[in-house]
């Protein structure tokens, strides 16, 4: 189906969201819909979708105007979209999802929904159970399910914002194979993101917007270097890697075993330098995060040991480690780092020592201000950290951490960021490695792993390898490692 | 900002419209002229220097039970087992007092170690409700519930077992003590000014608690998000653990100064509906201390006026209890809708 956008115009209060756009996107193409956070990416595909409307502008289907006032309308015109967090019902089975949104009698025919679902499946090659429930799915699973409802609908335009986020290597071929048969199939893909090497590697053209404008429209071959500067208005270049680490150990591992329910991780023997990145690669769910988080005192370790500074830490709580400089970043910003409803000075008040018993909320307010100008927090220090940003929360927690660290562990420090606060929070980081701070951080973006740190340790299904130079690899034979391959060569007696 | 204030305001005061409208409805159903039984209410309560007084007697443990919850609610936890608290404070008063009245310690001494003994039970009873949720995962709405049947169950025992008076327990209660033992009051009225000063020490206490230390704002973080909180090094359920206590230790002040102060005796239903009422005045403040002092007295004046009810147009006095819980429900209605219109624009 072939989609019109005409003249659209968006604001939030004095927020010019979209001015203006023009965009023609034929049927059976993939267009990919490229801007750094809060360029207007998700307000423009919100409008043609239905979740809020325009303050002027035609959207035109098939040469015909239309008018959308809510999501349903839009599938009923068959526009359909995929949110970043998958809107779905976790405590309900995946088929009653798929039914869900439907529009028919009281009682829905399960038996032929559970064929056609089955069936569809079939064609794009996901394998979902559809009797099991939703919370025992990955986001990428939710997300193929998703996809297969609105297809079920009958949706022409699929709007996916965001999809490659929090899905692993393997699930975004998958994806990436779906959206290339829906288009061959002539429907329309409009692809949602930030990220460069997706949008090159997929799209068929590429729009950029930049501040709620739209800056271009390009087709490949894509120069990336353009690209970039479409979405910034100016050349970025990434800091040139060097290695850091001194000869200072930092953090000993010795056989360090830990288990949870589902994995075992057996005997991690390593050495962290003072100053040293590593980087822990992996899909979700092989143990990286139970590694990072036993680490940080919050699992109990159940063999081996864990030395900081020469101490021992082993079987210490949270707080110990916490208190003995070693601080933990959680992936989920606003549901465990940071406290919605409280406001920066606050926050900055708790991070800090207290020193007696009433606050001085003077010298609070004095250090927020401080921070928010080294860190380039966009807010004051009476905004709460909800009315912040993604990025702007990132380096708020950063600015967060306590000056001397002895070890800092990290979940997705940039997930979900565009570039620019990506370039910025890591120049931050190596900051903190240039006074010492060893850092291990866990990321799904290869390139990330590869660019900032000095050593590798991947994990596959509990198993961990040895500490592999990062300069002696490249994405492609991480990319292996990750998805099981190669496993013999750096890991001795582990059979992947 | 300043727009918004305004519209704060004009909701809130269509709040206040909407929940007399209703009132005013039901007054009608009654069969009682509005107009004149609003009046009379009014009246009721500042009609004479009698009812101030008898407003302050309530405002007093209203404003102790209030301070109490602002802490658990900072801390984001429901404590409405504050009735069963209070009763717990009330019985280990009279319990001190019992055990002491006749050893030859001082007078004064008694009423201070009995009052002491009532912040310990109270403080005791809420720290279980907290400890079945820390450690027994039950929810604290389900635990301090159960808690106050528990307690008013122990009064009753007592009053008509151990505790009964000579010849037979009666519901009015245990033998009330010797006047030596009373908290005193300002001549010729019930009004003990050492429990008002106590009251108003306790919110002026948990107003600078919650805004200005570094207890408070944990405490806050804790309500808002215990895992954040925890990971930025906050002892989590060591700060739930001692929000209950604190709030216990309240209601039990709160049910001791009762039998000191008020009744000079244990008897069942002493609470007085104080923990519930604390409840609802935390809510309607939206959880600001400072509107704590205002909001209790206006309550505590409803509960006074509204007994004229009862007299002259034989209607039960509970009807201050409907436009309370009216004002409470319309005011949070109102803040709902704030919320969603500001959204929408």
């Amino acid at each position: 189906m072939k989609v019109e956008l005409k003249d659209i115009h968006k604001s939030f209060g004095a927020v010019h969201a979209n001015v203006g756009i023009h965009l023609i996107v034929p049927g059976g193409t993939i267009q990919g819909i490229l801007g750094e956070n809060g360029a207007g990416k998700s307000t423009l595909m919100k409008i043609l979708s239905g979740f809020i409307r325009a303050d002027s502008g035609e959207i035109i289907l098939e040469g015909v105007p239309v008018h959308i006032h809510s999501p349903a309308d839009a599938i009923q015109y068959g526009i359909g979209m995929l949110h970043q967090d998958p809107l779905d019902f976790p405590p309900l089975q995946v088929i009653d999802n798929f039914v869900l949104g439907r529009k028919g009698g009281l009682l829905a025919d399960k038996r032929t929904a559970t064929r056609d679902f089955k069936q569809l499946a079939e064609e794009f090659s996901f394998s979902i159970d559809p009797e099991a429930y939703v919370d025992s799915l990955t986001v990428g699973e939710r997300q193929q399910l998703e996809i297969l409802r609105l297809i079920w609908l009958g949706a022409q335009v699929l709007i996916f914002d965001e999809p490659t986020t929090g899905i692993s290597a393997a699930q975004k071929v998958k994806l990436f194979a779906a959206l290339r048969l829906l288009a061959q199939q002539g429907k329309t893909i409009l692809f949602v993101s930030h990220k460069l090497e997706d949008v090159e590697d997929l799209c068929d053209r590429v729009a950029v917007l930049r501040q709620g404008v739209l800056v271009g429209v390009t087709q490949p071959p894509y120069s990336t270097q353009k690209l970039v500067e479409m979405m910034f208005g100016k050349e970025i270049t990434v800091g040139e890697r060097k290695p850091s680490g001194g000869s200072d150990v930092a953090v000993t591992l010795s056989s360090l075993s830990v288990e949870d329910y589902r994995l075992k991780i057996q005997n991690v023997d390593l050495q962290v330098r003072c100053g040293e990145v590593i980087g822990l690669a992996g899909m979700e769910g092989s143990g990286q995060a139970l590694f990072l988080r036993a680490l940080s005192g919050m699992t109990r370790t159940v063999g081996g040991r864990i030395l900081v500074n020469g101490r021992d830490l082993t079987g210490r709580s949270y707080h110990f480690f916490k208190n003995r400089g070693v601080a933990f970043l959680p992936a989920s910003r606003l549901e465990e780092g940071l406290i919605p409803g409280l406001n920066l000075t606050e926050h900055f008040i708790m991070a800090e020592k207290a020193t007696g018993f009433f606050i001085n909320w003077e010298k609070g307010r004095m250090l927020a201000e401080e921070r928010i100008k080294e860190f380039n927090v966009r807010g004051t220090p009476a905004n709460t950290v909800e009315s912040l940003s993604g990025g702007n929360q990132q380096r708020a927690l950063l600015a967060l951490l306590r000056r001397q660290l002895t070890l800092l562990l990290l979940e997705h420090p940039t997930r979900g960021l565009d570039i620019e606060s990506t370039i910025y929070i890591w120049n931050k980081l190596k900051e903190r490695c240039q006074s010492g701070t060893a850092i291990i951080f866990i990321s799904s973006d290869l390139e990330e792993i590869l660019q900032y740190s000095d050593r590798v340790l991947v994990f596959f299904s509990g198993n961990v390898s040895l500490p592999l130079d990062a300069q002696s690899l490249t994405t492609e034979k991480l990319g292996e490692l990750i998805g099981g391959k190669g496993w013999p060569e750096i890991a001795p007696g582990t059979a992947a | 900002m300043r727009k918004n204030i305004w519209v704060n305001l004009g909701f809130q005061i269509g709040a206040l419209l909407v929940a007399l409208i209703i009132t005013t409805i039901l007054l009608l159903a009654a069969g009682a002229p509005p107009l004149s039984a609003y009046w009379s209410v009014l009246q009721g309560a500042f009609g004479s220097g009698d009812n101030i007084i008898a407003i302050l007697i309530t405002w007093s443990p209203l404003l102790l039970t209030t301070a109490g919850v602002l802490i658990t609610f900072a801390a984001g936890l429901w404590n409405i087992g504050m009735e069963g608290q209070m009763v717990l404070g009330a019985i280990f008063t009279t319990g001190m007092i019992r055990l002491l009245q006749d050893t030859g310690v001082p007078p004064v001494l008694i009423i201070i170690l009995g009052v002491l003994a009532g912040i310990v039970g109270g403080a005791l009873w809420a720290t279980l409700a907290g400890a079945l949720k820390t450690f027994g995962g039950v929810n604290e709405i389900f635990g301090g519930l159960g808690l106050n049947f528990v307690a008013t169950a122990l009064t009753i025992y007592l009053v008509f077992g151990p505790w009964k008076r000579p010849g037979v327990g009666s519901m009015s209660g245990t033998q009330p003590f010797n006047t030596s033992l009373w908290l005193p009051t300002l001549p010729g009225t019930e009004l003990s000014p050492w429990s008002l000063l106590i009251s108003i020490i306790v919110i002026v206490m948990v107003y600078l608690l919650l805004r200005g230390t570094h207890f408070g704002l944990r405490l806050k973080a804790v309500g808002r998000n215990p895992r954040a909180a925890f990971l930025m090094g906050v002892p989590t359920w060591q700060y739930s653990m001692f929000a209950f206590l604190l709030c216990g230790a309240f209601a039990g002040l709160a049910g001791g100064i009762q039998v000191v102060g008020i009744y000079h005796r244990l008897l069942p239903n002493i609470s007085n509906g104080y923990g519930f009422l604390g409840l609802l005045v935390a809510m309607l403040i939206n959880y600001q201390a400072v509107w704590a002092a205002p909001i209790a007295f206006l309550f505590a004046a409803l509960n006074i006026g509204s007994v004229q009810l009862q007299i002259q147009y034989k209607l039960d006095s509970s009807f201050a209890g409907v436009l309370q819980d009216l004002l409470v429900l319309m005011v949070l209605l109102g803040e709902g809708a704030r919320q969603r219109l500001i959204k929408k624009t």
